[in-house]
Order: structure tokens, then C-alpha cells, then sequence
């Protein structure tokens, strides 16, 4: 049973100080970053190189091309060669520079071949995009996911909105990061909910495609504890540029301690849905679940961006019919971007946000308010779909 | 037959152009038509500028400043496929035109009246291209690239328009293609064997060739498009039993080779400048001729290396960075013979020299971040970042259209009669260089820095280079005010310019007077 977990533990909070401090990834902002696992560091040696052949070449190309500048100007009173043709030297230019091409084919063969090699694992990560945010499954050795959660984008509007000052990971900060473990092969295996999206984090040289209806897969190892950030790399629609990723691998004992914990959490989840809610408890829940799912498109305010994203404020539905409501919330509208929640979000979570909606762009405090949408609704939906 | 028409047009060959508008609506003359292809394409070019502008102007600095992300993401995709299919190509076309029958002594390009409809079908695809933008739901906000899901099941209305509107450009750019072929194979003047054609009359065939070979995939890959949204397949569409991916192949497909379609006509073009203001004729005639031929051939078989990411298996990235890496080859064999042609020749550095001095400088530059590029593993790293972005406009900005630049300021004194103003040239041309570069080079920077391409919003270590960009793209934008300034100057007026012109250029083009007479050739010359 796929349970959210939306908490990060204190000790992973504690590490992420200590981790800031002392900047693992310690890219410097002109160049590819060398990252800290074997295949980065082999990919930036490889850029370095093919770097330096460049430079070589242009040394000698553009070299001969201002000694003719400098020397070769008809104000200098010189009368032209009329040579125009070498078979020997156009022979000679066809063989150096493929001799130089396998030169560096061979080591990027290489490197190519290392990264295919994705066997052996031992941990595996669903990673799935969805507009526009990620979902990290982990999956257990029968390939159940145990835990999964959302990870989106934390900066708030307002930095974006220049109305507050921007912090250090302006657009590169999550809610809930992927947690890994260093020194094990972790292979993560991509895919996407509705249009192409690519997982990219730069310091550890990984970047696929996550393609809707397909599976793509990628492995690493991990060397150094620390932050790892990224983004989606695949044009995905509006807010493609809002889809940050952020990684903290964890030294092996912590992240199975925190793994531990995610187990024990997801347990006790399952059994806040068996509470009763009072109507201000799944309203807060709401709230926040809005904050992250539907804001995008349909605004803090409720007006969304018609024709694109149509308002919710004052929109029928959030006074009409409960079923119709929770018809467009779990199928979603094909052919449109408002995809299908059901699969994402728990019933809780789905409650609460249902009930946050018709409060704020409904008939917010009259009394006509039909009663609360409680988590127990949605299951049974569920269940006759 | 034949003898009675010749007889009753007879004074018809004579006449000068019609009057008023219909000598623009009705003509048939290649060079009228010649000249409304450069028009045409240069008010594109100011109209994919502005939309650049408006990217370059929200991306000055970190945070939300003028335009939300969806209209952003409209400009990228305009703009991309404005400059493609409007500025540059067309440019080309209409540099053909004028230039090809006068290279080859012909009188006129072989089918005049498609070549009036190639022409204006133009205006129209165009307008309605750029009209989405002001439609329900926005302009297509998909990339130039058009990747499906997203330009299918999640694109606005307007895609539809798109659509039409490809097909209509595509259409277009077959009748220019199949003209310029039909006028190099059978009009040549007598003597004048294929390995005598000038260069640029070489390289247009090959390209001529690359556009009917690929622009009906294009045609293909929009119509499925259309199936998709319109007509309940799923050829792209994963829950449907298609597949995304097939997409980009066959957008690429056609993709790879309309990079070189945008390229081998300026690898022509320079072949006439720096022989011209070297004093020295094009060092490696043969060579070069053979060398556009590969890089013809291997445009055809690289394409997924624009694909890296998407998960081909290992056999798949090793054939497509092999044959990548194969096209440096020519490439490079092109770059040596022109640097040898200026090798010990007496050089000077009127404005169109200046221009193909730094295509050759700069182009190379982006073949050496494409040969970066080609590497496979390295590219998951550069693939979707500002690095892939500076590469593709050194090639295109540095290259194809400073070559544009290049042949317009060549060949301007032989279109108007009068020479353009020297000073203005440099100035423009000094005014551009330092734009492209401070634009463009730190482009390099930021994607190597792990920035991806197509954000309206960065974080904060990218913000220096971006407002490097864009201060860079300013200058640039402006400074082809100047170039509309020299060009209108010119044809106003100015220094009466000889037939010869340039005293180091050689072709046909040359032998006749300036401004050239309406119609050129009537009775072909003979090439020795
Ligand atoms: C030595 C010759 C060249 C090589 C090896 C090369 C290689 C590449 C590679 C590997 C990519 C894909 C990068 C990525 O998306 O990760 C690319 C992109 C691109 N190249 Fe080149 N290239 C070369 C020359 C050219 C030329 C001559 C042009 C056009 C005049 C050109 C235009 C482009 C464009 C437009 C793109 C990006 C398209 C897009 O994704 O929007 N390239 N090149
Ligand atoms: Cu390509």
C-alpha cells in the first residue's frame, strides 16, 4: 500500500546542518563539476581532455590563420601565392584528426561500457516525474514499494516573486529529498506519469529521460556523504523550471536507521486513517496538500490561469455535487493537465484537500456547508471505481 | 513550336519590371523574387529577435521579472522556429535566387511560376505560425522541438495551427529545393562542367537534396501529430500503445540534416569571400566539393546523438557517437582548406571578409563544443544545458547567419549598383561580434555550470553569466539596426560600384554590370 511520508526526521535535519557547513559538492560555478562518484569523475577527466585536444587544435588552426592576418595583408605589399591544391596535405588532414578521433573514441568507449553495467545492485529506486514534481519509490528485494513520497519544489512564491529575499538554494531546495546510501549500488529505474521529464544530478553524472509508458534505468555509487542538487532536464511545460532535485546521501548506518524509520512512520499513517477527523484538522492537512498539488495551476487564490487552468473560485463544483467533485479530483481530465490524483494522493490527503477547496473557493463559512468529506468517503470511492 | 513563341515574345525579353504591385504579386523574375526572400526573412529575423530579446530580458536576473513561465515558454518555441524556418532558411533561398542563375549563366531559375509560389506561401504560413501566440490558450509552449506528449496530449488548441502552418513551410522549401536542383542540373552554361560550378552552386545542390529528403518527414512527424490529438491514434502516445520516443527519431531524422541545410550554403558562401579578398583562388576545389558530399551523407546516420538520454542501449550510443565523431572529419577538412586559401595570399578586410573571418573562427569554436557533444557519456552532463545552447548558436548565429551577413555585404554593390558604406559595415560587424560573444560564450559556462536550458528562472550562481548573456544579446539585437540602416543606405544611393566590384572576385556574377540588369543571360555564356 503506497502511504506518503511527508516528514523529514530530526536526524537527517541535524545532518543536513553539519552537511551545509562543509560543502561536499564543491562545483566551481566555471566548469563541469568532477562529482564524487567513479563514473564523474571519469566523464569530467574525459571532458577535460576532449577539452584540451580542442584547445590544441585551435592553438595551431586559428594560430595559421593570424599569422595570415598579420603577415599575409595585401597593405604589406605582398603579391598572392597561387598555389590551391595538395593531395598529400588534404590526405594528411583526413588522417590526423581521425587518428586524434579514436584517440578519444577509446576511452569514452570506456567509460560508456562502465555505465552499462548496471547489475549487482543493492538497493532499487523508482523514480517517476510527474508535472511537476518527483516521486521516489523504494523497492524492497521483491520489488514492492515500502515507502514513497513526493518531493517538491520548497522555495516559496514569494522569493520567487521577488517579494522576500532569496536563499542560498533559491529553486534547488525540496520538501521531502530522496535519501541514499553511500558506498552501495543504488540502481534507479525512471519513468513518468504524463509527459517526458529527465532526472539530472550533476555530481553524480546521471542524467536519463523519464518517458511515459517506458522504463529507463541508471545506477550509482555514492562516495562522499553530503547535499547533492539538480534539476529536471527535459522540457516538461510551465513548470519545468520548478522541479528541483535534491539528494542526501547518507552514510550507510544512518540511512538504515532512517530507512527504519520511514518503515514505522508509513505504519503509523495507516492508522491515522483509521481516526476520526474533525473538520479543522483535515482543513490545516488540506491546505498544505493544495500547497503543493494543485497551486501550480490553479493559484494560491483559487483563480487559476483560464482557459489553461480554470478557476476554482466560485467554480459550481465546489458547491455542487460531492461525487463529482471527487470524480474530477481522482480520474483527473484526460487530454488536459489536471491528471488523475487518485493513484497520488492518500484518501486522507485527498479528504483533506477536497474539504480545503470547497472551504476556500467554495461557500467558505455559510452555513449551507454540507458536511465534511472524511478519509473513509474516499476509500469507499475508491473502491467502487 | 518553340520558334513561334521565341518570335512572339521577342520584345517581352526586354522589358524592365511591371508597375506597382503587381510586379511583387505576379513575378516571376528571380531576382524579385530573390529580393522578397530577404525581406521576408529579415523581418522574421527582427521578429524571432524581439521574442529572443524577451527571453534574454527575463532571464537578466534571477526571480519572476517580466513574462510568467507559460509565455516563456511560448518565446523559446517561437522564437526557434522563427529563426529556422523564417529567417534562416528562407535568407538562403533567397540569396539562391538571385545568385544561381547568375553563377550558372542561366536567365532565370528553371520554374519560375513555382517559384513565385514558393515564395508566397511564405507570408501566409508565417502569419499564421505566429498568430497562435494570441490565441485561447497561448502559442505552442512545447520547444521547437516539438516533443510529444507534451506538443500532443498536453499542447494548447493552437498547436493545430502550428501544424498547418509547418506543412505549408515545408511545402514551400520542396518547390525552392526542387527548382534550385532542376536550374543547376539543366541550365548551366555551356562549358561549365559540375566540377567547374562555383561553390556555391555546389553546396545549394547538396542542400536542395537534404531538403527533399527530409522535409517530408518533417511533414510526416507533424501529421501524426495531428492523428494523435485529432483522430484517436496513439502513435506517440505511451497509454495508447505508442511510443514517445519514435518521436524524437523521427523528429531528428529530420532534425540532423536541416542543421547541415542551415550550414552548407554558408560553407559555399565563404568559399567565394576569402578566396575573393585573399587575392588567391579557393585552395582544395575537389576536396571541398568532396567533403560537403560526406558531411551530406553522414547528416543522415547521426541523428540520435541528439538522444543520448533517452535510454537507447549501448550499441545504439556507440554507432551514433562513432558517426558523430566521423563528421568532424570533413568538417575539419573544410576549416584546413580555408585557412590554406588565405595562406600566403594578400589579404584585405572589406566587411563581407570580416564576416567569413569570423565564421571561420567562430564556427569552428562550435564544432569543437559539438565534438565535445558527440561523446556520449559526456553528454549526459551537456545534454539539455546552456552548453548545448551556446554550441547550436555558435554554429547558427556565428555561422549561418554572419555568413548571411557576409554574402548580403559581397554581392550588395552587384544587387544595388551603389557600394554600401565601409564604415557602417564595420561598424555593424564589430557591433555583432562582440554581441554574439558576450551572449553566447558565456553560455558555456553556465551549462557546464549545470544550468538547463528552456527555465524562465535559474538559481543564483547562474546569475552572473545570464546577465552577461543578456547584456550580449542587446548588443547584438541592436546593432542590426545599423545593417538596416547600410542596406536602405545603399539602395538609396551611394559610390557607383562597378561590374567587377571586388577586384579579387571571380564567377559570372561579375562579367555583368552593376546594378545587374533585370534580365541577365538571356543568351548563355561560355565557360572555358
Ligand atoms: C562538428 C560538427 C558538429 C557536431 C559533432 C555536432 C554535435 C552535436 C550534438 C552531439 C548535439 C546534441 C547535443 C545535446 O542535445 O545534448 C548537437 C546539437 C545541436 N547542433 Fe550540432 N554538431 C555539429 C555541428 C553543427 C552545425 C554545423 C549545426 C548547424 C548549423 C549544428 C546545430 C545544432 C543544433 C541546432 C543543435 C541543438 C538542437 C536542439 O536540441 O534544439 N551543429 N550538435
Ligand atoms: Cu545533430
Amino acid at each position: 500500500m503506497s502511504i506518503a511520508t511527508r516528514f523529514v526526521p530530526s536526524g537527517l535535519l541535524l545532518f543536513a546542518v553539519v552537511a551545509l557547513a562543509v560543502p561536499a559538492s564543491a562545483s566551481s560555478g566555471w566548469n563541469m563539476t568532477p562529482g564524487v562518484t567513479e563514473i564523474s569523475r571519469a566523464i569530467y577527466d574525459l571532458h577535460m581532455l576532449i577539452f584540451w585536444i580542442c584547445v590544441a587544435i585551435g592553438v595551431v588552426v586559428f594560430g595559421a590563420m593570424l599569422v595570415s592576418i598579420i603577415l599575409h595583408r595585401k597593405s604589406r605589399g605582398v603579391t598572392p601565392a597561387t598555389f590551391h591544391e595538395s593531395t598529400k596535405l588534404e590526405i594528411v588532414w583526413t588522417l590526423v584528426p581521425l587518428g586524434i578521433l579514436i584517440g578519444m573514441a577509446i576511452p569514452a568507449t570506456t567509460v560508456l561500457v562502465q555505465m552499462y553495467d548496471s547489475g549487482g545492485e543493492d538497493m532499487v529506486v523508482e523514480v517517476r516525474g510527474y508535472q511537476w514534481r518527483w516521486q521516489y519509490k523504494y523497492l524492497d528485494d521483491d520489488l514492492n514499494e515500502q515507502i514513497s513520497f513526493f518531493s517538491n519544489l520548497s522555495t516559496p512564491r514569494e522569493q520567487i516573486r521577488g517579494q522576500s529575499e532569496k536563499g542560498e538554494n533559491y529553486l534547488l531546495e525540496v520538501d521531502n529529498p530522496l535519501v541514499i546510501p553511500i558506498n552501495r549500488k543504488v540502481r534507479f529505474l525512471l519513468t513518468s506519469n504524463d509527459v517526458i521529464h529527465a532526472w539530472w544530478v550533476p555530481d553524480f553524472a546521471l542524467k536519463r529521460d523519464a518517458i511515459p509508458g517506458f522504463i529507463n534505468e541508471m545506477w550509482t555509487i555514492v562516495e562522499e556523504p553530503g547535499i547533492y542538487r539538480g534539476q529536471c532536464a527535459e522540457l516538461c511545460g510551465i513548470d519545468h523550471g520548478f522541479m528541483p532535485i535534491v539528494v542526501y546521501a547518507l552514510p550507510e548506518d544512518e540511512y538504515d536507521a532512517w530507512y527504519a524509520e520511514q518503515l514505522q512512520l508509513a505504519r503509523v499513517e495507516d492508522q491515522l486513517m483509521e481516526r476520526d477527523w474533525s473538520e479543522a484538522e483535515l482543513l490545516a492537512r488540506g491546505e498544505k496538500v493544495y500547497g503543493t498539488h494543485c497551486v501550480g495551476c490553479h493559484q494560491a487564490d483559487g483563480q487559476g490561469v483560464p482557459p489553461v487552468f480554470p478557476a476554482l473560485a466560485g467554480n459550481a463544483m465546489m458547491t455542487g455535487d460531492f461525487d463529482t467533485h471527487m470524480e474530477v479530483v481522482y480520474h483527473g481530465r484526460a487530454g488536459t493537465a489536471m491528471q488523475a490524483f487518485g493513484p497520488v494522493l492518500s484518501p486522507l490527503d485527498m479528504a483533506s484537500v477536497m474539504n480545503y477547496q470547497r472551504h476556500a473557493f467554495g461557500d467558505a463559512g455559510s452555513s449551507k456547508r454540507a458536511e465534511a468529506v472524511k478519509p473513509k468517503d474516499i476509500v469507499s470511492f475508491a473502491a467502487a471505481q | 513550336m518553340s520558334a513561334v513563341i521565341d518570335a512572339h515574345h521577342h520584345d517581352d525579353h526586354a522589358h524592365g519590371p511591371a508597375k506597382g504591385i503587381t510586379r511583387w504579386l505576379y513575378t516571376t523574375n528571380h531576382k524579385d523574387i530573390g529580393s522578397m526572400y530577404l525581406w521576408f526573412s529579415f523581418i522574421m529575423f527582427l521578429a524571432g529577435g524581439v521574442m529572443a530579446l524577451v527571453i534574454r530580458a527575463e532571464l537578466f536576473q534571477p526571480g519572476h521579472s517580466f513574462v510568467d513561465p507559460h509565455f516563456f515558454n511560448q518565446m523559446t518555441t517561437m522564437h526557434g522556429l522563427v529563426m529556422v524556418f523564417g529567417a534562416i532558411m528562407p535568407a538562403f533561398v533567397g540569396l539562391a535566387n538571385w545568385m544561381l542563375p547568375m553563377m550558372v549563366g542561366a536567365p532565370d531559375m528553371a520554374l519560375p511560376r513555382m517559384n513565385n509560389l514558393s515564395f508566397w506561401i511564405l507570408p501566409f504560413a508565417s502569419l499564421m505560425l505566429i498568430s497562435t501566440l494570441f490565441m485561447e490558450g497561448g502559442g505552442p509552449d512545447f520547444g521547437w522541438t516539438m516533443y510529444a506528449p507534451l506538443s500532443t496530449t498536453y499542447a494548447p488548441d493552437s498547436v493545430t495551427f502550428m501544424i498547418f502552418a509547418i506543412h505549408l513551410l515545408g511545402a514551400s522549401s520542396i518547390m525552392g529545393a526542387i527548382n534550385i536542383i532542376a536550374t543547376i542540373l539543366n541550365m548551366r552554361a555551356p562549358g561549365m562542367t559540375l566540377m567547374k560550378m562555383p561553390m556555391f552552386v555546389w553546396t545549394w545542390l547538396i542542400t536542395a537534396y537534404l531538403l527533399i529528403a527530409v522535409m517530408p518527414v518533417l511533414a510526416g512527424a507533424v501529421t501524426m501529430m495531428l492523428f494523435d490529438i485529432h483522430f484517436g491514434t496513439s502513435f506517440f502516445d505511451a497509454a495508447g500503445g505508442g511510443d514517445p520516443v519514435l518521436f524524437q527519431h523521427i523528429f531528428w531524422f529530420f532534425g540532423h540534416p536541416e542543421v547541415y541545410i542551415m550550414i552548407l550554403p554558408a560553407f559555399g558562401i565563404v568559399s567565394h569571400v576569402i578566396p575573393a579578398f585573399s587575392r588567391k583562388r579557393l585552395f582544395g576545389y575537389d576536396s571541398m566539393v568532396y567533403a560537403t558530399s560526406s558531411i551530406a551523407f553522414l547528416s543522415f546516420i547521426v541523428w540520435a546523438h541528439h538522444m543520448f538520454t533517452v535510454g537507447m542501449p549501448l550499441a545504439g550510443q556507440l554507432f551514433f557517437m562513432y558517426a558523430t565523431m566521423l563528421i568532424a572529419v570533413p568538417t575539419g577538412v573544410k576549416v584546413f582548406n580555408w585557412v590554406s586559401t588565405m595562406w600566403q595570399g594578400s589579404m584585405t578586410f572589406e566587411t563581407p571578409m570580416l564576416f567569413a573571418l569570423a565564421f571561420v573562427f567562430l564556427f569552428t569554436v562550435g564544432g569543437f563544443s559539438g565534438v565535445m557533444l558527440a561523446i556520449a557519456p559526456a553528454d549526459y552532463q551537456y545534454h539539455d544545458t546552456y552548453f548545448v545552447v551556446a554550441h547550436f548558436h555558435y554554429v547558427l548565429v556565428s555561422g549561418a547567419l554572419f555568413s548571411i551577413f557576409c554574402a548580403v555585404y559581397y554581392w550588395l554593390p552587384k544587387w544595388t549598383g551603389f557600394m554600401y558604406s565601409e564604415a557602417l559595415g564595420k561598424l555593424h560587424f564589430w557591433l555583432s561580434f562582440i554581441g554574439v560573444n558576450v551572449a553566447f560564450f558565456p553560455m558555456h559556462f553556465s551549462g557546464l555550470a549545470g544550468m538547463p536550458r528552456r527555465i524562465p528562472d535559474y538559481a543564483l550562481q547562474f546569475a552572473n553569466f545570464n546577465a552577461w548573456s543578456t547584456v550580449g544579446a542587446f548588443i547584438f539585437g541592436l546593432s542590426q539596426l545599423v545593417f538596416l540602416y547600410v542596406v536602405i543606405k545603399s539602395i538609396r544611393g551611394g559610390q557607383k560600384a562597378t561590374a567587377q566590384v571586388w577586384d579579387g572576385a571571380e564567377g559570372l556574377e561579375w562579367t555583368v554590370p552593376s546594378p545587374a540588369p533585370y534580365h541577365t543571360f538571356s543568351t548563355p555564356p561560355v565557360v572555358k
